[in-house]
């Protein structure tokens, strides 16, 4: 075992970072896409799906390297599972990214001025509660004590997006303007934009017995 | 014939390395940190490093083992020990050779009714609780003290693997350099005043001993015990009682290596002898038992609701059954070897002549030779070690049955000549001899 091996080995943390970086992307991405959407903006808005699904192209290799490496050099033997599962998460959080994002470009909701307001508040905290999760993920590769200062955000994060999605709901429902085809799809969209905070902090929970475990 | 004779330390060398050798890495093998492959390697390299070059050094071990006077003796000593080692191997659990020797002996003893030094047996015996406790205590400090580290300078979950790794290594090596410079004494020691080799000098810069062949040899037979089949018990000793996270593998390694060195450095003892301190008694410790109680104190440090208690009971049960196997092992080969393939299993010492003789007035001199070896302070230097005069063996006199050792009429003589050389052990003919001048 020479200093390349033991440099190839530390690289996986470098590999595993860059992957955060893309989930942490692609909530901004996310976000940027949706500001886009509701200025009517298409253009960018049709960039930002280019962006997010390279990005996502990207944290699925990043991913796959990460977890064969993790296998074929066996490292971490006691947390491998974990660590895998985590990722896996992570990714599927990226992915719901893209998927809402998708999901407005093909069904183009329209969504009434006076919910502008209450959707973009929506839109920040679940890009928050995603970032507070990126930040428990990284906590726990690089110092697993500091994980619990991040992880205890993503639960407030993800408990702000529960009371906007509910305050929108009941707007969109009380908007006697729309008809009800259009509130339920409306309400559609809504719970799949709050269910991406839902998801982070189910990670987070797990994460939480991860670092249990991982404690000495 | 003396190779025949040396297959029953090579079978022992085999036991050892299959079971005692599993201890140094078997925690990092089973906690996944080391691949079998690359621990069979670093240990078996190591292994036969510290045979080598500090075997030679380990002569307290080779003075218990000297008692066994005749080459039949010494090879039944040795196989009794390895079957019992075998058998607990074979039963998945982690016993010690030198508590199978010690037994091998005793069995020997009862069987050539030599004494046998009751003070000197209840210290190694004394070790056999000691060494576990003491393994226990350091794993405790050492553990809190890695954790200290680590709160400290968070390396990081790949950056922590991979000391832990590396760490996992060097204590390994460390601890099978200990191991094979104390126990190949246990595997090869009997056969040293025995050896057929000559001092032999590679290029005039390396030489190697004769003794130092026989352990090269001893330490190969380790080594495919080490390969062949310590996976088992590896994987009992690395999971059996108590799952180990790698960092508590790395601080049990590093605890059953700190209290092998400490048993077993002379220069540890000088040096509390220099500080006016009490010497630490150089007696050879067994690693299963450290690794055993390295794993408890770990176990115990975060609460012990994860020890599986029936698995420890069964290993430290045969603690208790390893000797008491390989004494009666012994003593039916022994038996057998004597009375059905006639050979010479042991050659009557004065001390065993005269318990035998039922002669109360020499009692009082019979000093118990037989078990000198197993008194001998373990610092023993070469110097005083000279002292001990072993008689040529002239040629068998009597293979009579145990306990049947012909007398000399002339006890007087006999009495006399023993107390001028005190531990002096001889055969017939030199018995005869005397009896006759």
């Amino acid at each position: 075992m020479d200093f390349r091996i033991l440099k190839r080995k530390l690289e996986i943390g470098k590999r595993i970072d860059d992957f955060l970086d893309n989930v942490s992307e692609s909530g901004l991405l996310f976000k940027l896409g949706i500001d886009a959407y509701l200025k009517g903006n298409t253009a960018a808005f049709e960039k930002t799906i280019e962006d997010i699904r390279h990005t996502e192209k990207q944290g699925d290799a990043q991913r796959r390297s990460v977890e064969e490496q993790l296998y074929v050099q066996t490292l971490i033997p006691e947390s491998r599972g974990d660590v895998l599962e985590l990722l896996e998460n992570m990714d599927a959080l990226l992915d719901r990214f893209k998927g809402a994002l998708w999901r407005f470009e093909i069904e183009y909701p329209e969504i009434p001025s006076a919910l502008h307001g209450d959707a973009r508040e929506l839109i920040t905290c679940v890009v928050e509660s995603v970032e507070a999760m990126v930040r428990s993920a990284r906590a726990f590769f690089k110092d697993t004590d500091a994980v619990a200062d991040h992880m205890h955000k993503v639960s407030y994060w993800e408990k702000q997006s529960d009371k906007i999605s509910t305050r929108l709901q009941r707007a969109i429902f009380r908007n006697s303007a729309l008809r009800l085809s259009h509130k339920l799809q409306l309400r559609d969209f809504v719970m799949h934009v709050d269910k991406i905070a839902d998801r982070a902090e189910d990670v987070a929970d797990k994460l939480s017995i991860y670092v249990i475990k991982r404690s000495l | 014939m003396f190779a025949i004779f040396m297959s029953s330390g090579l079978f022992l060398g085999w036991s050892l390395g299959a079971n005692d050798a599993s201890n140094v890495f078997g925690t990092a093998v089973a906690s996944k940190m080391l691949r079998f492959k690359t621990a069979a390697i670093w240990c078996s390299a190591f292994l036969i490093l510290g045979a080598v070059v500090s075997g030679a050094g380990a002569t307290h071990t080779l003075g218990k083992l000297g008692a066994v006077n005749a080459i039949a003796g010494a090879f039944i000593v040795a196989f009794s020990a390895a079957a019992s080692v075998y058998l607990m191997t074979k039963a998945r659990y982690p016993v010690s050779t030198s508590q199978a020797i010690v037994g091998a002996i005793l069995g020997w003893n009862f069987f050539s009714g030599s004494p046998t030094d009751y003070g000197a047996l209840m210290k190694i015996v004394g070790t056999w609780v000691v060494c576990p406790v003491l393994s226990a205590v350091f794993a405790v400090f050492i553990y809190k003290a890695v954790v200290l580290f680590i709160k400290m300078f968070k390396p990081g979950i790949f950056r922590q693997d991979l000391l832990t790794r590396y760490g996992l290594l060097v204590v390994g090596a460390f601890g099978s350099y200990s191991l094979g410079a104390n126990n190949i004494a246990n595997v090869m020691g009997v056969f040293v005043p025995v050896s057929p080799f000559a001092d032999i000098s590679l290029n005039g810069w390396i030489r190697l001993s004769a003794a130092q062949q026989l352990f090269f040899i001893g330490a190969i037979a380790i080594a495919v015990g080490v390969f062949t089949y310590s996976r088992r018990v590896m994987e009992t000793v690395g999971a059996g009682i108590f799952k180990l996270s790698p960092v508590a593998a790395f601080v049990v390694v590093l605890s059953h290596a700190v209290v092998l060195f400490i048993f077993a450095s002379q220069g540890l003892q000088h040096f509390m002898m220099r500080l006016g301190l009490p010497p630490i008694p150089l007696v050879p410790v067994s690693s299963s038992q450290a690794i055993v109680g390295a794993v408890i104190g770990v176990a115990l440090l975060k609460g012990g609701r994860g020890i599986r208690w029936r698995t420890l009971g069964g290993i430290t049960s045969s603690w208790v059954i390893t000797p008491i196997i390989a004494a009666f092992v012994c003593f039916i080969a022994l038996f057998l070897l004597q009375n059905v393939f006639e050979q010479e299993v042991y050659r009557p010492t004065i001390a065993s002549l005269h318990l035998k003789s039922n002669a109360p007035d020499q009692m009082e001199n019979a000093t118990p030779f037989a078990a000198v070896p197993l008194a001998l302070p373990a610092a023993q230097t070469g110097h005083e070690r000279k002292k001990t005069i072993k008689a040529p063996a002239v040629g068998r006199i009597d293979k009579g049955r145990a306990g049947q050792g012909r007398l000399p009429e002339n006890r007087p003589q006999l009495g006399k000549l023993q107390k001028t050389f005190p531990s002096v052990i001889l055969p017939h003919a030199a018995v005869a001899h005397a009896a006759e001048g």
